[in-house]
């Protein structure tokens, strides 16, 4: 008498026996490349953001410390990936709390009137995409979502026209990865699109040239 | 495997059916929803030039992985369980509820927070895990909505969409735990906002968290949660263990793939250019999320639509549900009408697969054949086609039993096989008819008439045969 097959040996067995034989052919004649960057893709970027009710500013890299601090200036506590440089945020007034060694806590970022500064990986303009990829100055996932505030930066070289650029554009894809596209939003009401729900109900991104 | 659970519809489609037109608030909640829906669809994928392009790649590459599949769900586990994460395999809904059930056990919670996912619907999750005391607890919007009604879905991605927000705003004020009912509007924001406040607590504490996947790439053991409001996010970062419950069709190839999908999901299914969130996790990652991960890989008659060669382009489908919000017959009978988990175009065709036997049967026939649901699908599914398929696999399985329908079809071929015979029986139908035409007046139409034949007259006329026919009136014209 035999056992009954485990359930990965039998799907696998029932998997061989139905599967098509022919080999398929993909074809990948979709836009892949993008066009050459320029002020064009960064007003598409700032409208297809502002379209999604995020709040865009666009600056020099030297001003950079001056749009965070004034994006901030309700704010009584900003929290901080590890590697986020501290000139970002040299004239901003409030309470700095750095994600690094222990690490602060979900309670430290669901405090009221904490935000969080992070910059991003790339940016996808044509859907107004901003993509983390837990690099060091944009750090852990809940960085991002606890707060219910995030600020993040985008360079301007940063910023590719389609999402196909974009992904090609990350060095480790295993590492944990967010896409972010406005706001915290639900289409759940009557198919109607609403902004903020769980993620952060506030999201400023600042364009640096 | 065929599959169990709610891909299983109760009733004959028919029946369903004639309960839920009954409903007037149900269609105009429906209409209103659908063509929103339809035409911010419309919008957004007429945007892209390359949108054909799309879709032809997203059903090739899709057609590569039902090819490779057995190859790719190994190369798939290998990539996981490398990265930290551990493979389950399930043949049918009970043995994914059981891998599950026993998984929560394990951590000793009795509570999980669960993001919207069709895997875990199908196989009948929550119920399976209440049984055995372990309360799941919804975060998507409409899926919390669901559960506080008691009810179950009814559309593949808004499966609340059945209720105005009128009626939303009632279900919370009666059922939600700690909601102020007096203060509490039905306005859309409010409702959110009662949400949020309603879970943040729970997302913030809970130990385990639950989730399907939208894509799971071979190459790397990388599973993609698409979502909106974060709650995702909450339930795949915050828990210290996180399980996820994915249908074997979800591979990719590889993680370019998704460059692919992420353009077609979005817009086809909330119609929007990109949906607010998108997770991506490959196994375990120290310091960040949930450090315990498992996997459970789910057949549950996925291999069974696989060996269709026809059929077989459904397990194509990334449950965007464009095809339902385009469908005139989801539009008017709604997604309970189906029984199904599965409803609209998409589950008339992978739910009789999916499950086999019994009611599941009459689904192939819930439909116009119109094409709209293939010109919507992102994968170009051609539903219709499948459809008359099912349809004539359905009577294939009948062909040795008697029937009505067969024997008048048989009895039709022999008048028809012969012109003189064909002709006098047009003229004996012309003498029978004639007393009729009094009653049918200027119409030619019968518009009631008695048992046997008032199955035909309860939903559309029978019209009378004309006084000549064509090869009569041409004979006269031309035989002076």
């Amino acid at each position: 008498m035999s056992t009954p097959p485990d359930a990965r040996t039998e799907i696998l067995r029932r998997v061989r026996a139905a599967q098509p034989a022919a080999p398929v052919d993909v074809p990948r004649d979709y836009a892949a490349d993008d066009g050459p960057a320029g002020l064009a893709l960064v007003d598409l970027l700032v409208d297809r953001l502002e379209d999604y009710k995020a709040t865009v500013r666009r600056c020099a890299a030297a001003d950079l410390p001056a749009i965070l601090a004034a994006s901030l200036t309700d704010v009584p506590s900003v929290a901080l990936p590890p590697g986020v440089p501290a000139a970002w945020l040299s004239l901003y007034g409030g309470e700095i709390a750095r994600d690094s060694g222990d690490g602060l806590t979900v309670a430290d970022l669901d405090a009221p009137g904490v935000a969080v500064v992070t910059g991003c990986a790339v940016a996808v303009a044509q859907t107004g995409t901003l993509i983390l990829d837990a690099g060091p100055d944009q750090g852990r996932r809940l960085l991002t979502l606890v707060p219910d505030h995030h600020v993040c930066v985008v360079r301007v070289d940063q910023i590719v026209e389609r999402l196909p650029a974009a992904l090609r554009r990350l060095a480790d894809p295993t590492r944990p990865l967010t896409m972010i596209s406005g706001p915290s939003a639900t289409s759940d009401i009557e198919l109607n699109r609403v902004e903020g729900v769980h993620g952060p109900r506030r999201l400023d991104v600042v364009i640096v040239a | 495997m065929t599959g169990t659970g709610n891909v299983v519809t109760p009733l004959p489609f028919p029946t369903a059916a004639r309960r839920e037109l009954g409903d007037q608030q149900l269609r105009h909640n429906l209409r209103k929803a659908t063509h929103t829906i339809r035409d911010k669809r419309l919008r957004v994928v007429g945007e892209v030039s390359d949108w054909e392009q799309l879709r032809v790649a997203g059903a090739a590459i899709k057609d590569d992985v039902l090819a490779r599949l057995p190859d790719l769900l190994e190369q798939f586990e290998a990539a996981a369980t490398a990265a930290g994460a551990t493979v389950h395999w399930a043949r049918d809904a009970g043995e994914a509820c059981a891998v599950v059930a026993g998984l929560v056990r394990a951590t000793g919670t009795a509570e999980v927070v669960k993001v919207k996912s069709m895997a875990t619907q199908e196989i009948g999750l929550n119920e399976a895990l209440e049984a055995v005391g372990i309360q799941a607890v919804e975060t998507d919007l409409a899926e919390l909505i669901v559960q506080l009604a008691d009810d179950t879905p009814s559309h593949i991605l808004v499966p609340a969409i059945h209720y105005n927000r009128s009626q939303i705003r009632d279900i919370f004020a009666s059922r939600m735990l700690g909601v102020d009912a007096s203060s509490l509007t039905d306005d859309p924001p409010a409702l959110a906002e009662a949400a949020r406040r309603h879970l943040r607590s729970r997302f913030l504490s809970t130990k385990v968290g639950i989730s399907g996947a939208n894509f799971a790439i071979a190459s790397s053991g990388t599973l993609a949660v698409v979502e909106s409001e974060g709650n995702g996010r909450m339930c795949l970062t915050l828990p210290e263990t996180l399980i996820s419950v994915v249908g074997i069709e979800k591979l990719l190839p590889s993680f370019a793939d998704l460059e692919v999908f992420l353009q077609l999901l979005p817009r086809s299914s909330t119609g929007e250019r990109m949906n607010p969130y998108t997770s991506l996790w490959t196994g375990v990652t120290p310091g960040d999320g949930p450090q315990t991960v498992h996997i459970v890989l789910v057949d549950n008659g996925r291999t069974d639509t696989l060996a269709d060669e026809v059929g077989r382009q459904a397990l194509r489908c990334i449950r965007c549900s464009a095809c339902l919000n385009v469908c005139p017959v989801y539009e008017r009978v709604g997604g309970h009408a189906y029984g199904s988990v599965y409803p609209g175009p998409i589950g008339a065709i992978l739910s009789p697969q999916m499950s086999g036997e019994g009611a599941n049967r009459t689904l192939p026939y819930a439909s116009t054949l119109c094409g709209a649901c293939f010109d919507a699908c992102p994968v170009r599914i051609d539903i219709p086609q499948v459809l008359v398929h099912l349809r004539q696999r359905g009577v294939d399985d009948s062909r040795g039993r008697p029937s009505a329908e067969r024997t008048a079809m048989r009895t039709m071929s022999y008048v028809m096989r012969d012109r003189r015979r064909y002709a006098a029986a047009l003229r004996t139908a012309r003498r029978g008819a004639a007393p009729l035409r009094l009653v049918a007046g200027r119409r030619g139409a019968l518009r009631r008439v008695p048992w046997p034949l008032s199955a035909w007259t309860s939903v559309r006329d029978a019209p009378l045969p004309p006084k000549q026919t064509f090869r009569e009136w041409w004979t006269r014209e031309h035989s002076s």
